[in-house]
């Protein structure tokens, strides 16, 4: 499904991400963890367009994607979520995830204003959608909500649901997790570990260790922007180079 | 998960008729004006709302609605007025084609300064349009050959399919007409996917980009649809007053509009015809104080900004709900 | 080449009142992101009230301490009133708030002072002096050498006072320099005092040479808005520059291209410099972490 190659973004000289290189099969539920500052939302802003790599190449399905628009890559099936909330707070919590929806919708300003027969229908349907979307991340009362009477929590899991809108075949969570307590995380593994057997390939970003442990087939290891090690989580738990990347030398050997 | 979806479907056939509601009653009560009004000033000033919130509703959508800001939109408005004076006066073309044809230049102009201009945002961008609009305001007062200067030149009148439209009486209808078209055209984008997308865009233009929306393409999109919208009142205006002067494309005139919006209510269809309703018919009701109606109109836009910043409309609609609940 | 001279001299004059109203801008846009669309009128209140002292009998040093302490005064209640309400509102709407000043501001000089033109006597006399075959009004040196020293005090004043110190501050990071005891809405009304009388000196020293009525406002502040978007918005040395490069492209066009597209020349200018470098020629680039 994915294939990174040698990326490399250097800001004025100082290398976020380094050569890094790994391959997401199809259906995999993949993990990226490292201290903070290795380059891990750096690395999703690459893949997803946000910014354009130094150099190397990014294969989605075979197809070259290096340095495409977030919008070109959206029509190829990439959906993600963003670690600074993304939400247009201006609109409803079901509009939110309509938005979601807009490649499968007709968008045309012209058919818009003329109120095209079948746009209001397809609107309806959409919306349907979008509700139930809510209710499958939990955020089951909050269809009638506006997005800025959300708490933090559930703006979250509202984000996850506007990237499922899109029926996205490669799914990237950038810490799905973070500020979430205990029974929120809980609910986020499950959420996860549901998409991953509806076939979705994931993709994500996570400090909380217990998450990605249980939830992720493979785990990519990031320091100062190089891959530092991967494997199954329990290979890299055991990697005495992470422990040392997480905790510092001294501990390695414990 | 935790709960069940709800059962009930989010938006009844009942409500989506209700909907339609206010504008017919709109299109009524504009029906019925010209029957209460007891002479032709009255309709002139009529005619001259009735302008200003169809500007306004058109600059909303690209201001309230897709967050974008333009200080200089009155320059399209009076470069199709000239346009068509122009095309009428001095070439002779039929009225209805020089307005296509106006129109579509000015169109074709906001595309080019759209592509141009719209990576740049906030007061860079407000710079921006404010810098395009003074040009062409200073355009339209030099190029004295072609557009009469300063003093500005006569258009002569309106006709389509041989019919001439003159008068309070028969322009006022064509305006109602106008503002109508634009509240229903207005409002029918903004709850379709591609209004959606504007106001989304609005919200988090990153949030927009990453779900597939083409952030330039449609705030070039709304860009030009506004400023056509202006350009075909410019020209209609044109036609009815009879007179065009390089002041229709000025600052001041853009910083009129701007208001309206924002006062009446950004994002709000409604607001706009009542922002434009409220500051139209201000200086006509401020005459009354006699020189000292720049200092208590500037003190109303001060006020109203202070109190009520979402405008208008959307303070009065909230304050409405709390008052339900 | 005395014809160049005599642009230049022209353009450098002109130039100060608008790095004068740049500088006006930047101090306000730095304490507190707020575009002053009343700046203009700053300007051409220093102008009117010395004009107006003036044909009252009062000496003419008087007159002018008087229209910038007035303009000082005027500046901070128009923070406090207007604008200290809105903290926090849109872009868009604080717009429109300082338009609404503007015209309170224009309204009340046209009600007390009338719609005429007006004008105040040169300092020093209005015998051209001639410097290399171009001629030069004394009034001219007094813009520039003015000009010069209000720039060097507002430089020691950010530089080694307290309270400049506090502004810059407060524009690089508003709940820092909260955070370290700076009063940030005292930062607000000095900044709008300080910029109003920044104003008045550019209005009041350029009023001799260019009569100045109730409107003469509106575009001298459009034009220092774009000398400080030139500049870089927020940067003092931008402003400066800004400015004096404004006045000598607008001068040189007058001269030599077309005088009555002279006033078109600043906005071709400033769109230019937008699409080639928005942050200008001094102001630091910005960019947003996502």
């Amino acid at each position: 499904m994915l294939r990174v190659e040698n990326l490399t973004k250097s800001f004025g000289g100082v290398a976020a991400v380094s050569q890094v290189s790994f391959d997401v099969p199809e259906g995999a539920i993949h993990a990226v963890i490292g201290p903070n500052g290795a380059g891990k939302t750096t690395l999703f802003n690459l893949i997803t367009g946000v910014y354009a790599p130094s150099s190397g190449s990014i294969r989605l399905r075979g197809e070259e994607v290096a340095g495409l628009a977030p919008e070109s890559l959206a029509r190829r099936g990439v959906s993600r979520t963003f670690q600074n909330l993304q939400l247009s707070m201006n609109l409803s919590a079901i509009e939110n995830v309509m938005i979601g929806a807009h490649l499968r919708l007709n968008s045309s300003l012209l058919a818009g204003m003329a109120r095209w027969p079948g746009l209001a229908a397809r609107d309806r349907a959409a919306r349907e959608e979008a509700a139930a979307l809510l209710a499958f991340v939990g955020c089951g009362a909050y269809v009638g909500a506006e997005a800025r009477s959300m708490p933090y929590g559930a703006l979250k899991r509202l984000e996850i649901a506007r990237a499922l809108a899109a029926e996205p075949k490669l799914l990237f969570l950038d810490e799905p997790a973070a500020g979430l307590n205990h029974t929120e995380t809980q609910e986020i593994e499950g959420l996860i570990g549901e998409l991953g057997r509806r076939g979705v390939t994931i993709v994500l970003v996570e400090h909380d260790m217990k998450l990605v442990m249980n939830v992720s087939q493979h785990v990519i290891v990031l320091d100062y922007g190089k891959k530092l090690a991967e494997g199954t989580p329990d290979e890299v738990r055991r990697n005495p180079e992470v422990i040392a990347a997480y905790l510092g030398a001294e501990s390695a050997g414990a | 998960m935790t709960e069940a979806a709800p059962r009930t479907p989010l938006v009844s056939s009942r409500a989506s008729r209700a909907v339609w509601a206010p504008t017919l009653l709109f299109a009524a009560a504009l029906v019925v004006l010209p029957l209460l009004l007891p002479n032709a000033y009255y309709l002139d000033v009529a005619i001259r709302i009735a302008i200003n919130a169809t500007l306004a509703i058109a600059l909303n959508l690209l201001i309230g609605y897709t967050g974008q800001i333009s200080l200089g939109h009155a320059a399209f408005f009076g470069l199709s007025a000239y346009g068509s004076a122009i095309l009428v006066g001095e070439f002779n073309w039929p009225p209805s084609a020089a307005l296509l044809a106006s129109a579509a230049l000015v169109g074709a102009l906001a595309y080019v300064v759209a592509r141009v201009i719209l990576r740049l945002e906030g007061h860079y961008l407000a710079m921006a349009t404010l810098g395009l609009g003074v040009i062409a305001s200073i355009a339209l007062t030099n190029e004295v050959g072609l557009t009469g200067g300063p003093d500005g030149m006569s258009v002569p009148d309106f006709s389509i399919l041989g019919l001439r439209v003159v008068g309070e009486k028969a322009w006022y209808w064509v305006f109602a007409a106008t503002l109508v078209a634009a509240i229903v055209l207005a409002g029918n984008l903004v709850d379709s996917p591609a209004g959606r997308a504007l106001r989304a865009l609005h919200g988090s233009q990153t949030a927009a980009r990453a779900v597939g929306v083409d952030a330039s393409a449609f705030k070039t999109r709304v860009f030009v649809l506004s400023a056509t919208a202006a350009a075909v009142m410019g020209s209609l205006y044109g036609h009815y007053e009879g007179f065009v002067t390089p002041g229709l494309a000025a600052f001041p005139k853009s910083v009129q509009l701007v208001t309206m919006v924002v006062v009446g209510g950004m994002a709000s269809i409604w607001g706009s015809v009542l922002g434009a309703a409220m500051l139209s018919l201000a200086p006509e009701l401020l005459a009354r104080f006699e020189g000292f109606e720049t200092i208590a109109f500037g003190a109303i836009l001060v006020a109203t900004m202070i109190f009520l910043p979402r405008g208008i409309a959307p303070s009065l609609s909230a304050w409405l709900q709390r008052k339900g609940s | 080449m005395s014809q160049f001279l005599q642009s230049i001299f022209a353009g450098v004059t002109v130039g100060a009142t608008y790095a004068l109203a740049a500088l006006g801008f930047s101090i306000i846009y730095n304490a507190s992101g707020v575009i002053n669309f009343a700046q203009g009128e700053f300007i051409m209140l220093g102008g009117m009230i010395a004009a107006f002292l003036a044909a009252l009998g009062a000496p003419l040093a008087l007159a002018v301490a008087c229209a910038v302490i007035a303009a000082a005064a005027i500046g901070l209640i128009v923070a406090k009133t207007a604008i200290e309400p809105a903290r926090g509102a849109e872009v868009t709407t604080l717009i429109i708030i300082t338009i609404g000043v503007s015209m309170v501001l224009r309204g009340g000089v046209e009600v007390t002072m009338g719609k005429g033109g007006h004008a105040l006597p040169p300092f020093s006399g209005d015998k051209p002096i001639v410097l290399a075959g171009a001629t030069i009004l004394p009034q001219s040196l007094w813009v520039v050498a003015t000009t010069l020293v209000v720039v060097a005090a507002l430089a020691l004043f950010f530089e080694r006072t307290r309270l400049g110190k506090g502004i810059l501050a407060t524009a690089h990071n508003r709940l820092a320099a909260q955070l370290v005891g700076v009063d940030t809405r005292r930062i607000l009304s000095v900044s709008f005092a300080l910029s109003a009388a920044l104003g008045a000196i550019g209005g009041i020293l350029i009023a001799p040479i260019a009569n100045t009525s109730y409107d003469a406002g509106v575009m001298l502040g459009l034009k220092g808005f774009v000398a400080a978007t030139i500049g870089g918005l927020g940067s003092g040395l931008g402003a400066v520059a800004g400015g004096v490069a404004l006045g000598l492209l607008e001068s040189l066009t007058a001269g030599y291209l077309s005088s009555a597209y002279k006033d078109a020349a600043a906005f071709v200018i400033v769109l230019v410099i937008l699409l080639v470098r928005p942050s200008g020629m001094f102001g630091a680039a910005s960019s947003s972490r996502v």
